[in-house]
């Protein structure tokens, strides 16, 4: 006879992620955080404060030469310091976190969504479309991230426009793959052969049967996009090939001051510190989530 | 004292996410005499798989023993710690798992599982321990003794793992040994030979145990004193004999009647109008299967071979059949989840589209599928507006409004109160759910409900109720139902025909009344022996099978009897050279044989021996 | 299917994917873009001369057959000329490539067995003190920037400590110390955050093996943590391990790019580095090809690991 309900054979990794805890939205999300989770959502959520009010609390101009000496050490007047051309640290960070945040998050909201929408479509699609994309993608994941990148530079540039491109093709096959793995797993489950036994049709199955129930992986999954690309862009900027001057990003400003570094000057390392605050911030966040949401974080890969 | 287990004020709590600590293991006592086998019985929640494990001192995670004191011999089990309870465990207390598949490392091989025990704990050599091993498999009736250690997870039987698990549990010479539910998860054909098994190793080693399980009837076999559970407390407990015989409390009672089967079936006279109309649903010839096609068009795994069904309009029609027989595949095929690769499937008198995109609509609305596991039937991130809503929307275009009255009219009749509407699906329980899948089925009104093993998840209780409902319902709706259970009294109690697969093939085809009578086809009469009855004694009486019948080895072709292998009556150079045909007998049954109707009559499978009463020929 | 057909078939896939790449890699650098020709010879050049380059790079074919003998020249390893050097690409690539394999050998012999023993001990001690701690350490290391590292290295090392040099020069043939001297910062910021990420991948493949069934079964035997976590766990988990460490190891083809330059290492990454700068093309195509090509051995040996450890695979 079989079991009933309750009494469990294997554990597996249930892919219907985390159980919907009943309460209020507060008690939510205070259940879900723990402690280094809360320190982490309150980094990341200074930080965006930062990317849109920056300019407006800076105290200085973004190229404003402020300073009699170039590389000054931290003070009163200048708290994190002056840059190689004496201009204001504190400022040029205010200004250049848009960059960083405001053009990792377009890369990673546009990777997460193709991304994800191409998985759900290649899972509930027949075998062949199935195939041919993931193929196509899988060749893509062969490319490393940098590499394709310096390649894309290569070829078209470093506008903002193709930056932003190129870091969401170099992580929209990652969330491909999660998405397509979880939306197969749930398009075996009942209630989904359920609809297809009433006649609903493909679009129906994947937005209103399959994605409820993955948005949770998915959401952490554009967590971790977003990571990626802020080291992804700085990176590149810090090689001179993300963002061109007069715009600077963290990265960039890592770059012109590097000549400091003899010195031990805070212009060099307040921004990448300011970069790795960021990243580190959002990361602790993923963590604390529970269940599959952070497994997948633990198996993530830059 | 004699006893050599003793358990008094045994609480357990579980934490849930939130924090909050509840009770599932309340102020439970009970001793256990050395030599005695003491049966935990109860339904899912009742707590007697976290009481086992507590007698070795472990909790899952998420749980904790807070109270309580737990004795074995002269140790106190809550006093020992971590290094000492591994020291017991294993050794003098061995536990065996419900699942042996999940139970053993797939990437080890079986000998090394079976003698760690021995190894851990220090007491014999490595060549010794196997030694001992080979014996015990051989006491269990396991094949190829010697060899079987070698092999690996994936190539060993569901029955032959739970024996090999019984090894691995007697390496050491428990003092006790706990078996969790070991042959629930078995069919019940395979299940016989297990629980023989264990009772004869249990009984030659004067073992004292205790045996978890859910079904009445196989503690009946095993047991000599039972403890009855519910919700985490003791209800009643007493030698097996009382409680089968004269229960006094009410759960307990409550419990024996469910087990019983009660005939829910329409009268007689609506059969008599049904057999003048064209059925509802014929099948013929309908071939399926999985993977690609091959030669001939048959796909590589052929799942379904030549089978054939009627079912008229308001009948239900049972589908009995053991894992690997295909009777789920049979429901995905009607259903259009799955295209055959052969044969005709007509419904109300005309052809079904093997593609689900090729079907109409109406066709799709009056078919409706109902699954086993509502957990996974029903969409999680749904309500139970939205789950019952859409096929309203969707076959009915009804509006907002009508749709709010019609779910209402829906959960009326599935017995289930109108406030549950706004609930979500993972806070009800299994029976809730169950009655939320069939109302789903129902909002589309249809004519045929498929009905894939709708109530083998449910606690027998609620599985009962699920079934009355069932009755009602088609008794309201001139509803005909595709019944399919591996469960032979459901589909006897609930069914007015019933067909028998074995191997995707139907072997047998019978009215309801009929199926126990002889003439029978061998595979059913050994499913009809193997079903426990709730008396002591029963596993003694159905007598070991007789060796089988030798067989030469196959011819090639196509066809040949899917039960050859395990079937006591073949017939050597006929069985095994041609495919059997199906033989109508005077009862009006359809049997997949060579042997004719009278043959069959005749000859009694060894399996049922001295002193047994053969079926009745007018079975209940 | 037994073990061999299968690892045939991957290798089969692998050789596709490769062809796949290829093509993309191709498309983007030669097809795309502005006429190359127009670039390397600036705004004051005659139509002339630009056709006349622009035949020469035979930039005036069509597209496939472009491809068809980029494709031919890479697979018989005369991958062209180099546009900013105009030395044959491959004589600069067999000077650095040595030197970037070493790098990373030396980065992979390191980190593996550490972030193995600490994912492994992690898992045997989860939820402990030291497995939270762990926890949030290697979660820091794995989102910081590489520059950050390194930068923070050279401060501490160089610039304060005065140990090691800023600059990464080792002479031809270094004695183990100077090999020492000069190495110990580029792999020590490799390993960094690599160590973290395999770390963390193993420990989540221990863990996920933890928690199944045959694990409970274990426990209930009397199996020690130890016992558990090695004779069982693992040999279960090897297959996500190998594949943990294949994708880790592929991370350092893209993270050496940093750090080359940053130190100013000859090897293969701050070449390629150097191609995008000049727009060196062909250059830049064959580095492209050889980081690919090693992503993918990498995973296929990962794949073939996963196979021959699943007695499943195995012995059928």
């Amino acid at each position: 006879m079989m079991p009933p309900v309750s009494s469990s054979a294997d554990q597996q990794l249930d892919p219907q992620g985390a159980v919907q805890p009943v309460g209020s939205p507060r008690r939510r999300l205070r259940r879900w955080l723990s402690g280094s989770g809360l320190i982490g959502l309150a980094v990341v959520t200074f930080w965006l404060l930062i990317a849109v009010l920056g300019p407006l609390i800076a105290p200085h101009g973004v190229g404003a030469i402020v300073a009699d000496d170039a590389f000054a050490p931290m003070s009163a007047q200048f708290s994190l310091g002056s840059d190689y051309l004496g201009r204001d640290v504190l400022s040029r960070i205010l200004y250049g976190a848009r960059y960083t945040v405001g053009l990792a998050l377009a890369a990673a909201l546009l990777a997460s969504t193709a991304g994800t929408s191409l998985g759900l479509f290649a899972a509930v699609s027949g075998r062949w479309i199935d195939e041919v994309a993931s193929r196509l993608l899988d060749a893509l994941t062969c490319i490393p991230s940098k590499i394709f990148a310096l390649v894309m530079v290569a070829a078209f540039g470093s506008s903002v426009p193709l930056l932003l491109l190129t870091a969401a093709l170099s992580y929209l096959p990652g969330a491909y793959r999660i998405s397509r793995s979880l939306a197969v797993n749930l398009n075996q489950m009942e209630y989904v052969q359920v609809a297809r036994a009433r006649g609903e049709g493909r679009i129906h199955i994947a937005c209103i049967e399959i994605l409820p129930n993955m948005i949770h992986p998915m959401l952490t999954d554009f967590g971790l996009r977003f990571v990626f690309v802020v080291l992804l862009l700085s990176g590149l900027s810090f090689l001179g090939l993300g963002v061109q001057p007069p715009a600077a990003d963290l990265g960039s400003l890592v770059r012109e001051n590097i000549s400091g570094l003899a010195d031990g000057a805070p212009a060099v390392i307040m921004p990448a510190l300011a970069i790795a605050t960021l990243t580190i911030g959002v990361n602790l966040v993923i963590d604390s989530l529970p269940g599959r949401t952070s497994r997948i974080a633990a198996g993530a890969l830059r | 004292m004699n006893d050599l287990v003793r358990i008094a004020g045994l609480r357990v709590v579980a934490r849930a996410d939130s924090g909050d600590e509840s009770a599932i293991v309340k102020e439970v006592s009970f001793s256990i005499p050395k030599g005695e086998v003491l049966a935990l019985i109860g339904e899912s929640g009742s707590g007697k798989t976290t009481i086992a494990l507590a007698l070795m001192g472990y909790a899952r995670s998420g749980c904790r023993i807070a109270a309580g004191s737990v004795h074995i011999g002269d140790t106190d089990v809550m006093s020992l710690d971590s290094r000492q309870l591994s020291d017991l465990r294993g050794c003098r207390v061995a536990y065996i798992a419900q699942s042996a598949a999940a139970s053993f490392n797939p990437a080890k091989p079986l000998m090394d599982q079976v003698i760690e025990g021995a190894l851990i704990h220090g007491l014999m050599t490595r060549a010794a321990a196997e030694e001992k091993a080979v014996d015990i498999f051989r006491s269990l009736a396991l094949p190829d003794p010697e060899h079987i250690g070698r092999r690996y997870l994936h190539q060993v039987s569901g029955g032959q793992l739970q024996r090999l698990m019984a090894a691995m549990a007697l390496i050491t010479d428990p003092v006790l040994v706990i078996l969790d539910e070991p042959t629930t998860a078995l069919d019940v054909t395979t299940q016989i030979e297990v629980l023989r098994a264990f009772k004869k190793v249990v009984r030659e080693r004067g073992m004292t145990a205790v045996y978890v399980s859910h079904d009445l009837a196989v503690v009946a076999q095993m047991a000599d004193r039972i403890v009855v559970l519910n919700r985490g407390e003791v209800r009643e407990t007493g030698s097996t004999t009382q409680i089968l015989t004269a229960p006094s409390d009410p759960y307990t009672k409550a419990l024996m009647a469910a087990t019983k089967p009660v005939e829910r079936l329409a009268s007689e006279v609506n059969i008599e109008r049904r057999a003048a109309a064209p059925p509802l649903l014929a099948i013929d010839g309908l071939l399926a299967g999985y993977g690609r096609r091959e030669e001939h068009g048959l796909p590589r795994r052929l799942v379904l071979n030549d089978i054939g069904l009627t079912i008229q309009r308001g009948a239900t029609l049972g589908v009995i059949g053991e894992s690997g027989s295909g009777k789920s595949t049979l429901a995905r095929v009607i259903a259009g989840l799955l295209a055959p690769a052969g044969g005709t499937v007509l419904f109300d008198g005309a052809p079904l589209a093997p593609r689900l995109a090729q079907r109409t609509r109406e066709q799709l609305r009056r078919i409706q599928i109902v699954f086993q596991n509502a957990d996974t039937a029903l969409n999680p991130a749904h309500t139970v507006v939205r789950i019952l809503g859409r096929p309203l929307e969707f076959y009915h275009g009804l509006h907002e409004v009508a749709r709010g009255k019609r779910i209402a009219q829906l959960l009326d009749r599935v017995r289930l109160p109108a406030d549950i509407a706004e609930r979500r699906c993972a806070d009800l329980s299994g029976g809730q759910k169950q009655r939320i899948n069939l109302a789903r089925a129902l909002a589309a009104e249809p004519d045929l409900i498929l009905c894939d093993e709708v109530t083998s998840a449910l606690d027998t209780v609620v599985a009962a109720a699920i079934l009355d409902l069932m009755a009602e319902l088609r008794r309201e709706l001139n509803l005909s139902y595709l019944f399919i259970s591996h469960d032979i009294s459901t589909v006897r109690a609930i069914c007015d025909e019933v067909i028998v697969l074995y191997a995707g093939c139907k072997v047998e085809s019978a009215s309801r009344h009929a199926l126990s009578a002889v003439p029978l086809h061998p595979y059913t009469d050994l499913l009809i022996a193997s079903v426990p009855e709730m008396r002591q004694g029963w596993l003694e009486q159905v007598g070991p099978s007789a060796s089988l019948p030798p067989v030469g080895a196959n011819a090639h072709g196509p066809g040949l009897c899917s039960f050859l292998q395990r079937c006591p009556v073949r017939i050597d150079g006929v069985c095994n050279v041609t495919a059997p045909s199906h033989v109508v007998t005077r009862s009006g049954k359809e049997i997949l044989c060579h042997h004719s109707d009278e043959q069959l009559r005749h000859l009694r499978d060894p399996l049922r021996v001295v002193g047994h009463q053969p079926a009745a020929e007018n079975a209940k | 299917m037994n073990a061999m057909t299968l690892i045939a078939k991957r290798i089969g896939i692998a050789m596709l994917t490769l062809l796949l790449v290829s093509i993309v890699v191709f498309s983007i650098t030669a097809l795309l873009p502005g006429d190359a020709a127009q670039a390397a010879l600036g705004q004051s050049a005659t139509p002339e001369t630009i056709a006349a380059l622009r035949a020469q790079l035979g930039l005036d074919q069509p597209a496939h057959l472009r491809y068809l003998h980029w494709l031919i020249g890479l697979l018989s390893g005369n991958p062209g000329q180099s546009l900013s050097n105009n030395v044959p690409v491959r004589e600069l690539i067999a000077l650095r490539l040595p030197k970037s394999l070493l790098l990373a050998g030396v980065a992979a012999a390191v980190s593996v067995p550490i972030a193995l023993s600490i994912g492994i001990l992690s898992a045997m001690y989860r939820d402990s003190r030291l497995d939270r701690a762990l926890n949030l350490v290697t979660l820091s290391m794995v989102a910081v920037p590489e520059f950050l590292v390194a930068t923070l290295a050279v401060l501490i090392f160089a610039v304060k400590l005065h140990w090691l040099s800023a600059l990464s020069y080792a002479p031809d043939n270094p004695g183990m110390g100077q090999f020492l001297r000069a190495y110990a910062m580029p792999v020590m910021t490799l390993c960094f955050v690599i160590v973290a990420q395999m770390a963390r991948m193993t420990r989540a493949a221990v863990i996920d093996q933890v928690s199944r069934s045959y694990v409970e079964m274990a426990i209930l035997k009397g199996a020690s943590p130890a016992r558990i976590v090695l004779a069982h766990a693992l040999p279960n988990a090897v297959g996500p391990i190998a594949n943990a460490v294949a994708l880790s190891l592929s991370y350092l083809l893209g993270g050496a790019i940093i750090v080359e330059t940053i130190f100013n290492y000859p090897g293969i990454a701050s070449l390629m580095v150097d191609a995008v700068t000049n727009r060196d093309m062909p250059l830049l195509q064959a580095c492209a090809m050889i980081f690919c090509c090693a992503y993918l051995a990498l995973v296929l040996l990962a794949d073939v690991v996963a196979i021959a450890s699943n007695p499943r695979l195995r012995s059928q």
